[in-house]
């Protein structure tokens, strides 16, 4: 994995000899040495200082009443008092469920519709019926969430939808999607494997494509048919990849995808019971309610324990296959 | 797998007819929105408002797309911006990036993992929205500038990471050799490294790309209020949720308020969007698809 400290940083055996001396000399010769490839990655440092480093110590947001007016500094500082109220209103505990819920169920569906086309694709014969399948598949993942929310809208609109065209051809009742909270769980998860399928299955089938061939020829000389050749050679050989994915994206479960969520439900708060995720709060307190604090506080408990989760789940990691820890 | 090599027996033609007709099932799933999203552009308004949607248009019409482009300017003009900022973020996010992503595999840099940390951090924790908001708004000053869309999306820690991951395949023996010919570290790079690395470039590339295409985050949250060509999925957003965009789109034309074709005037904007992507979508994805395996499986 990418930032593997102990194995690249203190492994002085395999770097270029300029560099055991140098570990010994003072700072300033030691930026002098890197001076040249330090510039290179300047605006890199820059960047990220700008856009992600600058806007850290304004969590001090949640701790106050923030009037734009009087601005972060005079604003009366306040402690708990917001995260309080986002607890004993309920509010925190419903975005928190209804986004490790989401979460779950993508990353546990998704994970085992993946698995279970890529391992598909694999049986199919026909390479050229695997390619066009695999290009169409993957084509939902390209375009934005404006599109998707349009899509839905053409599937699910009380009026025009395809699905009431359906069912008024079968004579049923048209279902009103957009006031019926309990449909959106479905609705959203649906998207969302449409969505990741072809992404997903890429990676699986890739790992598949890696199986040594001699293997799987030896088990069929061996009268192995295909439910096994799947059960035993397979899906064992998925397993690490399944589990590494699965613990990096538990790492995640906090976070949200706003553009999926904004764009499916929009500000249709009928619908926020089952629907309203941590992004979508933040979002509305901030650009509806003009609740600069609240929004803050809400931002700081996400980023919080989702920093304890990542480290948590790395940990398991390094517990499991240390090769593959982040850090 | 050498497939060919294996008789097949009952189970595996099972699997096997099974495989064919679930993959099918599902690809056709992934298809079936945007068809019935260019099914009903085409479509005359009257007619979905009778029937709804529909896959293939009852009664073709091309009076939805005659309005989005009644008045071309806007059109055009988000066309131009969009396409602007895709290509100039496109390439100096890549310069950057690949820049950075040499420098930070070289083992003989010093500080790779310091500063690979310090990316890796920003991931991992985050001011939130509402510092980020107020950086760009009031430090910054760049409420309606097109550079708060611009500047954000020029770089990902992810993609730093990808193109790193990419690069170090390249043996440090040719940068070793080179500096012994007395080459300098970014002479090295631009002559040498950046050559070697067009599958790389290529990838990440791509991936900036579609994300500018696709950027309507920052432009909601920024461009809002006075900018007068919005990027083309801000411009759709506000086609697709604002009743009034529609008609302020068709007010040149002598169409009666009541009469302008609603439904249709949305998926024949989102067509217009889509288009670009839909066209050159077949000869990239492979691209996506190396850059998936490379940066999921490797990491």
């Amino acid at each position: 994995m990418a930032f593997n400290t102990k194995n690249e940083g203190l492994n002085i055996e395999s770097a270029p000899p300029i560099l055991k001396k140098n570990k010994k000399k003072p700072f300033l010769f030691k930026l002098k040495k890197n001076k040249s490839l330090l510039i290179m990655t300047l605006p890199v440092i820059v960047f990220f200082f700008i856009f992600s480093y600058i806007p850290m110590p304004g969590i001090y947001l949640a701790f106050i009443r923030y009037n734009y007016n009087q601005g972060i500094f005079k604003s009366p500082f306040i402690g708990f008092e917001n995260f309080r109220f986002l607890i004993q209103s309920g509010q925190l505990a419903t975005i928190t469920i209804n986004t490790v819920l989401y979460n779950l169920a993508f990353i546990l569906l998704g994970n085992c519709l993946q698995i279970f086309v890529a391992v598909l694709l694999n049986e199919v014969a026909s390479a050229r019926f695997k390619k066009i399948t695999q290009t169409v598949m993957f084509l939902p993942y390209f375009i934005s969430a404006v599109i998707v929310g349009l899509l839905a809208y053409n599937f699910l609109n009380y009026d025009y939808g395809f699905l009431n065209v359906m069912l008024k051809k079968l004579n049923l009742e048209p279902l009103a999607v957009y006031s019926t909270p309990s449909a959106w769980p479905f609705i959203i998860v649906l998207t969302n494997l449409w969505q990741g399928v072809g992404y997903g299955s890429i990676v699986y089938f890739a790992q598949i494509t890696s199986i040594d061939s001699e293997i799987v020829e030896a088990a069929a000389i061996d009268g192995v048919n295909a439910f096994q050749r799947i059960r035993y050679i397979i899906l064992p050989w998925l397993k690490p990849t399944f589990i590494l994915l699965l613990l990096f994206s538990l790492g995640g479960v906090l976070k949200g995808n706003f553009g999926l969520f904004y764009n499916l439900v929009g500000n249709n708060s009928t619908l926020f019971k089952t629907t309203d995720i941590i992004e979508t709060f933040v979002f509305r307190s901030l650009m509806i309610n003009f609740n600069f604090s609240m929004s803050s506080a809400v931002s700081l408990y996400q980023s919080f324990f989702g920093c304890v989760l990542v480290l948590f789940c790395n940990w398991l990691v390094k517990k499991i296959e240390p090769d593959y820890s982040l850090f | 797998m050498a497939k060919n090599t294996i008789r097949l027996d009952t189970s595996s033609y099972f699997v096997r007819s099974f495989a064919y007709a679930f993959i099918s099932l599902l690809a056709f799933a992934c298809l079936i929105p945007f068809l019935l999203m260019i099914g009903t552009s085409f479509t005359n308004e009257n007619v979905v408002r009778q029937y709804g949607f529909n896959l293939w248009p009852r009664k073709f019409d091309l009076l939805a797309y005659r309005l989005v482009f009644e008045n071309p300017n806007l059109v055009i003009g988000s066309y131009a911006v969009t396409i602007i900022m895709t290509f100039f973020g496109t390439a100096i996010g890549l310069f950057l990036i690949s820049m950075a992503g040499y420098a930070l595999q070289r083992p003989d840099f010093d500080y790779r993992n310091t500063i690979s940390f310090y990316i890796y951090f920003t991931t991992l924790f985050s001011g939130g929205l509402v510092p980020y908001y107020l950086l760009i708004v009031k430090v910054l000053g760049l409420k309606n500038n097109y550079l708060a869309v611009f500047l954000p999306l020029l770089m990902s820690p992810w993609l730093i990471i990808l193109m790193k991951n990419f690069t170090k395949s390249i043996p440090f023996a040719i940068t070793e050799s080179a500096k012994i010919d007395g080459a300098s570290d970014f002479l090295i790079f631009m002559k040498i490294i950046l050559p070697m690395s067009k599958p790389a470039l290529a990838t990440v590339g791509l991936f900036l790309a579609l994300s500018y295409w696709n950027e309507w985050y920052n432009s909601m949250l920024f461009l809002e209020a006075n900018v007068k060509y919005r990027p083309l999925q801000l411009f759709l957003y506000n086609v697709v949720n604002k009743v009034e965009y529609i008609r302020n789109s068709a007010a040149s034309s002598n169409i009666p308020p009541m009469d302008i074709p609603l439904e249709t005037m949305k998926m024949a904007t989102a067509l217009v969007a889509i288009g670009p992507i839909m066209l050159v979508y077949p000869f990239i994805q492979k691209y996506f698809i190396r850059g998936i395996t490379i940066g999921a499986v490797k990491g």
